[in-house]
């Protein structure tokens, strides 16, 4: 049995509509609010995409952001629009849950680059009237903070209680305390790291030329064209999703089990189990993501490099801070190691912050972050419970 | 190396509980640190000091080797960190603690004297506790049954003991001279953790004091 991903044709209106016109809370900044990237453009006019839940409390201390990694979206504790499946946190964010929306109010935005409502590469260009493509600006890490704090000073928001992310999501987490330090009560950067290692720059290569190798591709103007590079986007995935795995997972997961069948085919066929489920993974989120976007949000990661923004050295990147920060990384976790996360605490040790860092035991690879790991809710629940305390949030 | 103070069964002293349930031993290492000021608790095991000073209202810090002791603290909301003395108190600045504590840890790093003089360089003072191999139990052990000794205080094995640099009072005595460190304060305790006469002299305390607690600082200049 083949897993081919064949529906994807019929799901893009979908992704094109949801571009301009989510199923979110929008916010739209006229010509006066442009937003200001770091390759020296000025985006113009552009909006955000974002989910809200819980309730502001009227000293708006209790705001927590929450900023999601490559492939996520605003919808972190909803439905989704699109797919139909649970919030892409759902188990961290909700009622009684560690980010417990009965008591903060949370917010989760699109990421500006993103496919699901706030402006990217599959908006309408209101220059040409059709998706921008390859003719949407380059955006980084820093941009994507950026278009956050928009979002916050749009919503009447000065400091946020909390910000917290895994991965890319971390790496906004770690953009925001360094260039919105007094706006970050307390911070938790998750399985991410201060840079884009080489190999994971790497990874990301092979993922792009794979989209861009899809003759549907069109230089990016497939949406014109009446294409779509859903091979190129699969198979970008499938290498993708190898890496937020580990060899141990794999091996517990699928072994060497042949799918629905119990001898070899001798053929190129998804033999083995391990091949339909990537495959299946493959095809599933082309229906969901704009290629274009996984272009440039791979771009945006490769280019993050704290340090080099801050004269080379990290620590000065969060010198004198007050923000409280808890640190976490899993044992299994190859693509953000370990060490990428005690170089975040190396720098805020010298920086004098106040910092928890806990290294998780598990076989899961990157992906724990998103997964039900108790030690890993116990640890966010017990840092936001003390924060809140010292917040003087009601318990 | 192995850190943690959780895992490892208790001694006498530690056992010992004061008002509150609270350790004597941690207790009066708690009574030494002025309240309001910044601690770094080097092997903060479960996190139990950590409790106490922050009840004086004292802004502490942790790093402690063992994931679970870690994950404990993180868990209650303290500010501790994964990481090894021997390698990560390098990463920290000048004085940037009013006091940097070793309790029951110093025999189990790879380089007391290096961690000693990393503690001097990041605290104002040094607050370091340790068991006193001088004792005269101990030293009786050796003399008659010519094995590495072993007590209730430290119960393990020489094949599976953490503690790797044992000293007696007199030799942290030595190495504090050594590294230039000034005495502010030292205390030795007997077996139940109650302090011995504070005017004994030191072939006293070496004998009799089953623990040592020193509170250091660096030489001017």
């Amino acid at each position: 049995m083949t897993t081919t991903p064949a529906k994807a044709e019929t799901k893009l209106p979908v992704l094109v509509r949801e571009a301009d016109r989510p199923r979110s809370q929008l916010a739209v900044f006229g010509p006066d609010k442009p937003l200001r990237l770091d390759s020296g453009v000025a985006l113009s006019p552009f909006q955000v995409a974002y989910q809200t839940y819980g309730t502001l409390n009227p000293a708006k201390s209790n705001a927590v952001l929450i900023c999601h990694a490559l492939t996520g979206d605003q919808h972190v504790g909803n439905v989704h629009p699109v797919t139909g499946k649970g919030g892409w946190w759902d188990i961290m964010v909700g009622p009684g849950r560690p980010i417990d929306t009965n008591r903060y109010f949370v917010i989760c935005s699109n990421v500006v680059g993103g496919c699901m409502g706030t402006s990217g590469p599959s908006s309408t260009n209101p220059a040409t009237g059709e998706p921008y493509g390859l003719d949407f600006p380059v955006i980084t890490i820093k941009d994507m903070v950026r278009a956050q704090t928009m979002l916050l000073d749009h919503l009447g928001i000065d400091t946020l209680f909390a910000v917290a992310g895994g991965s890319m999501g971390g790496m906004q987490v770690i953009e925001w305390c360094a260039s919105y330090p007094d706006r970050v009560f307390s911070a938790l950067p998750i399985a991410t790291a201060t840079r884009h290692s080489a190999q994971n720059i790497a990874f990301h290569e092979v993922g792009r030329q794979a989209v861009m190798a899809d003759p549907e591709w069109k230089n990016g103007r497939y949406f014109v064209e009446g294409t779509s590079p859903r091979r190129g986007l699969s198979v970008a995935r499938m290498g993708a999703h190898i890496t937020y795995l580990s060899d141990t997972a794999l091996h517990r997961k699928f072994g060497r089990r042949f799918q629905d069948r119990d001898n070899p085919t001798f053929s190129f066929d998804a033999d083995f189990e391990v091949e339909s489920y990537l495959r299946h993974q493959g095809s599933t989120f082309v229906e969901r993501f704009d290629a274009n976007s996984y272009l440039y949000l791979t771009r945006a990661m490769d280019y993050f490099d704290l340090a080099a923004d801050h004269g080379g050295v990290l620590a000065n990147a969060f010198r004198g801070t007050r923000t409280r920060f808890c640190v976490i990384s899993f044992t299994s976790d190859w693509l953000f190691p370990t060490s990428d996360s005690r170089a975040i605490v190396h720098a805020l040790n010298a920086g004098g912050a106040r910092v928890s860092f806990a290294e998780i035991e598990t076989d899961k690879g990157h992906d724990a972050f998103l997964l039900d790991e108790p030690e890993l809710i116990g640890i966010v629940r017990g840092f936001l419970d003390s924060a809140g305390r010292a917040r003087g949030l009601p318990t | 190396m192995m850190l943690s103070r959780a895992p490892r069964d208790l001694t006498m002293a530690e056992t010992v509980r004061g008002p509150g349930g609270a350790r004597v031993d941690l207790l009066m290492v708690s009574e030494m640190v002025e309240p309001g000021s910044r601690v770094l608790d080097v092997g903060c095991g479960d996190g139990e000091l950590l409790r106490l000073l922050e009840a004086r209202g004292v802004d502490g810090r942790g790093i402690e080797l063992s994931r679970e002791g870690v994950n404990e603290c993180v868990a209650k909301g303290l500010a501790v960190v994964q990481g090894d003395a021997d390698t990560d108190l390098s990463a920290y600045p000048d004085d940037a603690f009013d006091y940097v504590i070793l309790s029951q840890t110093l025999q189990a790093t790879r380089r007391p004297r290096e961690v000693i003089e990393h503690m001097l360089r990041i605290g104002r003072h040094a607050i370091v506790s340790f068991p006193n191999f001088g004792h005269w139990r101990i030293r009786l052990q050796l003399l008659f049954y010519g094995r590495m000794p072993r007590t209730a205080n430290l119960p393990e094995t020489w094949y599976d003991t953490p503690n790797i640099h044992f000293c007696t009072i007199k030799d942290f005595n030595d190495m504090c001279a050594l590294v230039g460190a000034r005495m502010e304060k030292a205390v030795a305790l007997d077996p139940w953790g109650t302090a011995l006469k504070i005017d004994a002299p030191w072939w006293f305390w070496n004998l009799f004091g089953e623990q040592a607690v020193f509170v250091l600082s660096r030489k001017p200049g």
